[in-house]
């Protein structure tokens, strides 16, 4: 939370003050319902992300609405065409305030490589994008630190648009493979 | 492919199989467009051939041919003999095929499909409507003048600023958007990829009158000389925050 404040100390007569909308905020980021809108292959690493191994749940995150009038986060996972323009735009516009659209991949950032007349080059042309994922799918990692970018992002009640950034890979991790020469 | 089929086809058929071909083992007979449908269902009914698996029917376009624009291609196969055969013919622009959908069920959405992309029109066809793209798209886009890019939104774009590369992106990052410069290719230009990924590339430069590689260049040039300034700075930019 933004500021906190101890009163007190020592057994039980402890009180915590804070800013109301502080406390909002860290209400609304521990328990993101999410819209999926699966569209292409990205989804199969959403359902990695979503599944135990990843486990979502930890970021509260893990309850999905098929309605998107229950749901705070959009992701938009796959390729948007045009023809799907309307119904993506419509979703979006359904759902309450506050609401918040991961874009899940190259495809829906930019329009990854379908550079030609069937696809919208970004799902930002028609709706607001809050987080970028980057990646031909991204790893569930990726998500993940989209997840807590979005987080922070709430948080600090900052809408500006973000793209996870890159993450350097460690040499000689465990369990990777060692490179001759 | 089979060879047999084809003797059977030729057998059958004569002088009115316009050329035949075995490319690379894979048989195939030219028809007239009149003859397009009795050859078909010939190859559907015969009781030797019995091509009973439609596979595809699809199309090609050769805009520079005076004699007729477009290839139909059919191909199919029998289960019952393991055979293969490949059908074609030349198509002339607005002329009208007879439909195939009457004798097997999946050329229906196939011409639907060629319908759609090229434009072509099926005879008697019961459902002609466009499949894959919406009923507002004006043209069809596998058709060699379609210009590639060219979209047709549904939906209007957001009304904000720079809409064709919004930030966190740069103008030189990502995709590049409505960038190919289509009239200066069509008059002849040498420029086969767009501004955007030649710079990216160090190609040279081969829209040189070009507003967006201007732009981009220019953003390139700034940015470069902003990190000669001061290295530390831009890495901590560049880290997202």
């Amino acid at each position: 939370m933004g500021q906190l404040k101890v009163i007190g100390g020592g057994g039980e007569d402890v009180a915590v003050t804070t800013r109301l909308s502080d406390l909002l905020q860290w209400a609304r980021k521990w328990s993101l319902f999410q819209y999926p809108f699966v569209t292409a292959c990205c989804g199969m690493e959403f359902m990695a992300t979503a599944a135990p191994r990843y486990d979502i749940a930890r970021f509260g995150a893990e309850a999905p609405r098929f309605s998107p009038r229950q749901s705070d986060v959009l992701w938009v996972v796959g390729t948007i065409s045009q023809r799907q323009g309307p119904v993506v735009r419509r979703i979006w516009e359904q759902m309450a305030d506050p609401k918040w659209v991961i874009a899940f991949g190259t495809c829906a950032s930019c329009g990854g490589f379908y550079d030609n007349y069937t696809t919208i080059p970004g799902v930002d042309k028609v709706i607001p994008v809050d987080v970028y994922i980057p990646g031909c799918p991204p790893r569930p990692e990726a998500v993940l630190d989209a997840l807590m970018l979005l987080q922070e992002k709430i948080q600090a009640n900052d809408r500006r648009p973000i793209v996870v950034p890159p993450k350097h890979v460690v040499e000689n991790a465990p369990g990777r493979p060692k490179e001759d020469g | 492919m089979s060879q047999a089929a084809l003797d059977r086809l030729s057998a059958q058929f004569g002088e009115r199989i316009l050329e035949t071909s075995d490319a690379f083992g894979e048989h195939e007979a030219t028809f007239a467009a009149k003859d397009w449908v009795e050859a078909a269902r010939f190859l559907k009914d015969d009781d030797d051939l019995q091509m009973d698996h439609f596979i595809d029917l699809t199309a090609i376009d050769y805009p520079e041919r005076a004699s007729a624009r477009f290839d139909v291609t059919l191909m199919v196969r029998s289960s019952v003999n393991s055979q293969r055969i490949r059908l074609r013919t030349q198509v002339k622009d607005a002329e009208k095929l007879g439909t195939l959908s009457d004798i097997w069920l999946g050329a229906n959405w196939a011409e639907r499909e060629v319908f759609d992309m090229f434009g072509i029109e099926f005879q008697d066809h019961p459902d002609l409507r466009r499949i894959l793209l919406y009923e507002e798209f004006i043209g069809h886009p596998l058709r060699k003048d379609y210009p590639i890019d060219k979209a047709q939104p549904l939906v209007p774009y957001r009304e904000v600023t720079d809409i064709t590369k919004l930030p966190p992106f740069g103008i030189e990052e990502g995709q590049p958007f409505a960038r190919i410069d289509w009239e200066a290719r069509l008059a002849g230009g040498d420029h086969q990829v767009s501004p955007a990924i030649g710079v990216q590339q160090g190609q040279r430069r081969t829209l040189s009158d070009s507003e967006a590689a201007q732009q981009i260049q220019a953003r390139i040039d700034a940015r470069m000389a902003a990190e000669a300034a001061s290295p530390a700075d831009t890495a901590e930019e560049d880290s997202g925050e």
